[in-house]
């Protein structure tokens, strides 16, 4: 998987930042989409292409638990977040959805805005083409693994209890 | 090795005699608390994937709150889709308009929180109610729609970090300077993953409701939970708001924690988090002038009759600043009764503050209260992120009730101990 990043190296970029809660009267994603990332960045939803990448710092997508944050991101095109470290609800939202979400050291300080990334999750690696660059990421969990091959929770769910 | 509440509560919902920090647990949920902003998406889910009945209706409590009042049509719809589907799936714990109030102020009021329970909601602050010696956490609306299908979840066993407040509280000082002060100390992630047990001589002497206030910003912290171990207190304010049997569940004296955080708050003085953060906290006495427009009391954190006659103490036979105005928002409807009752409301009107009906409101920036760009508030609330209560050019500065009090008697942030 293959797309361009935009770097967001402030670390505790939250939620409300990503997906701002005067739009939580609706939960499409084709209508959260087009106020991504809003609070921080007003261009983000211009500048971001399908298949890009979001690249963050520390407790990236803190505070509230609104789901709407990764339906954002996704409707908006993005395919993968890598971050330093996640906080908590945000991470299992994404794990949920099947969306990409792996957490990486030092990431926001050796990738620039604009960089081509490529990552392999079955190897742990993001290549940074622009850069000619690889970096490890934290491997995934086995249980988060199983999620992101089902496709998400709904998925993992129904299949091991067959309902 | 023993282990924690946290642990002893997860592995007994989960069929197992122990189970260890990192584990990944399948568990049963007691309760699943819905509201209207993370629901929607949930029941569109179990559409999606053709869940025709919820695992169980009685163990679900509806609570819409984010944006009621009604803020708009769209926010209408989405209460009238939850009030269609709650009646479809025959669920009776339906609290709307009338009955109404923030989510977290009604569920233990109305006895759906006791010692010993797996609770849920996709709700970050759903950690308050770790208060009552439950394990609480805040989920998503994936999660949501997986647990009212399966009556379960998965969760990660956390780490727990024991946080001792002992000392003594000095006049004026409160459980939301407490947690802040906590908050400044280990930072917003501090606590990340992570359960937070409070304990000490501190936590002990604060009411159950203080101790809402202390869990319920454990979230603040990045934590997956706050809980205190059930002492008297919680078992007298349980069986006067609660008819469910219930197991007190402690954590073992030798119980492992990732670490011991231990905090002396005899000299602790009144505090603020100042804009962005709740980390960003500074002591009353090292605050320069800041004028308020608005003074917001209300919330999960603090909107409860405790705070309300805190704040009614410091305002009684005062008169707001000019140029500042106050919203007080009881956070339940039978708060805003028990406050009409006592004679608070008066008390607040003639002060030159308006009562709100209960709602999130403006605490998340949703409506009844939104800030312009430039304006100022100090707020008994739970965040003060970049635009939490409006437009993204003002700023929240988080603070006690009496804190919030005061200040609205100034017009600028104000240490409250003068006024008591």
């Amino acid at each position: 998987m293959k797309g361009k990043a935009h770097v967001y190296k402030r670390a505790h970029i939250n939620t409300d930042e990503i997906i701002p809660a005067r739009y939580l009267n609706v939960d499409k994603e084709a209508e959260l989409a087009k106020h991504a990332m809003e609070d921080i960045d007003k261009d983000f939803v211009n500048k971001v292409q399908v298949g890009d990448f979001i690249v963050g710092g520390a407790d990236f997508g803190c505070g509230s638990s609104r789901e709407h944050a990764v339906w954002a991101l996704r409707g908006a095109g993005v395919r993968v977040v890598i971050a330093e470290k996640f906080a908590r609800i945000f991470y299992r939202n994404c794990l949920n959805n099947g969306f990409i979400a792996v957490e990486c050291k030092e990431i926001s300080e050796k990738v620039d805005d604009a960089d081509e990334l490529e990552i392999e999750i079955s190897t742990g690696e993001i290549k940074n083409n622009t850069k000619n660059e690889v970096y490890k990421f934290e491997p995934l969990s086995d249980f988060a693994e199983e999620l992101l091959n089902s496709g998400g929770l709904m998925n993992y769910v129904l299949k091991k209890k067959r309902i | 090795m023993g282990s924690t509440i946290t642990e002893k509560i997860l592995a007994k919902h989960s069929g197992k005699t122990k189970v260890n920090p990192g584990e990944i647990v399948n568990c049963k949920i007691d309760t699943i608390m819905c509201h209207d902003v993370t629901t929607t998406p949930a029941i569109d889910l179990m559409e999606k994937y053709g869940i025709k009945k919820v695992h169980n209706p009685d163990q679900i409590v509806v609570i819409p709150d984010h944006f009621v009042p009604n803020k708009d049509i769209k926010s209408a719809e989405m209460v009238a889709k939850i009030r269609r589907w709650a009646k479809e799936q025959k669920i009776e714990n339906f609290y709307d308009l009338g009955r109404h109030g923030v989510c977290h102020a009604i569920l233990p009021e109305q006895g759906y929180v006791t010692p010993g329970k797996t609770i849920i909601a996709g709700d970050s602050h759903t950690c308050t109610h770790g208060a009552l010696g439950a394990f609480s956490t805040g989920i998503g609306s994936t999660d949501l729609a997986s647990a009212l299908t399966t009556g379960e979840l998965w969760f990660k066993v956390p780490e727990t970090i024991l946080i001792q407040v002992d000392g003594k509280l000095q006049k004026g000082v409160y459980s939301k300077d407490v947690i802040l002060e906590i908050i400044r100390r280990i930072g917003v992630d501090g606590a990340l993953y992570k359960a937070m047990e409070f304990k000490g001589e501190v936590i002990d002497e604060l009411s159950v409701e203080s101790r809402m206030t202390i869990c319920n910003m454990a979230i603040e912290a990045g934590g997956k939970s706050g809980i205190i171990n059930p002492d008297q207190k919680t078992i007298d304010y349980v069986n006067s708001h609660s008819t469910e049997k219930y197991e007190i569940i402690k954590s073992d004296d030798d119980a492992n924690y990732s670490e011991i955080i231990k905090i002396d708050v005899s000299n602790l003085e009144p505090v603020v988090a100042m804009p962005h953060l709740p980390s960003n906290v500074k002591p009353i006495s090292e605050i320069d002038e800041i004028r308020v427009d608005q003074a917001y009391l209300g919330s999960c954190t603090n909107g409860r009759i405790e705070d309300l006659r805190v704040s009614a103490k410091i305002l009684k036979g005062k008169k707001i600043a000019s140029g500042t105005r106050m919203i007080v928002v009881p956070a339940s409807t039978e708060i805003w009764k028990q406050a009409n009752r006592e004679g608070l409301f008066d008390i607040f009107m003639e002060f030159g503050a308006t009562i709100s009906t209960p709602t999130c409101g403006a605490c998340l920036g949703g409506h009844m209260g939104i800030l312009a760009a430039g304006e100022k508030c100090i707020s008994s609330t739970n965040r003060n992120f970049v635009g939490r209560m409006g437009s993204p050019k003002s700023e929240v500065y988080l603070g006690s009730p009496a804190v919030v009090s005061a200040s609205a008697i100034e017009g600028k942030i104000v240490d409250p101990r003068k006024y008591l």
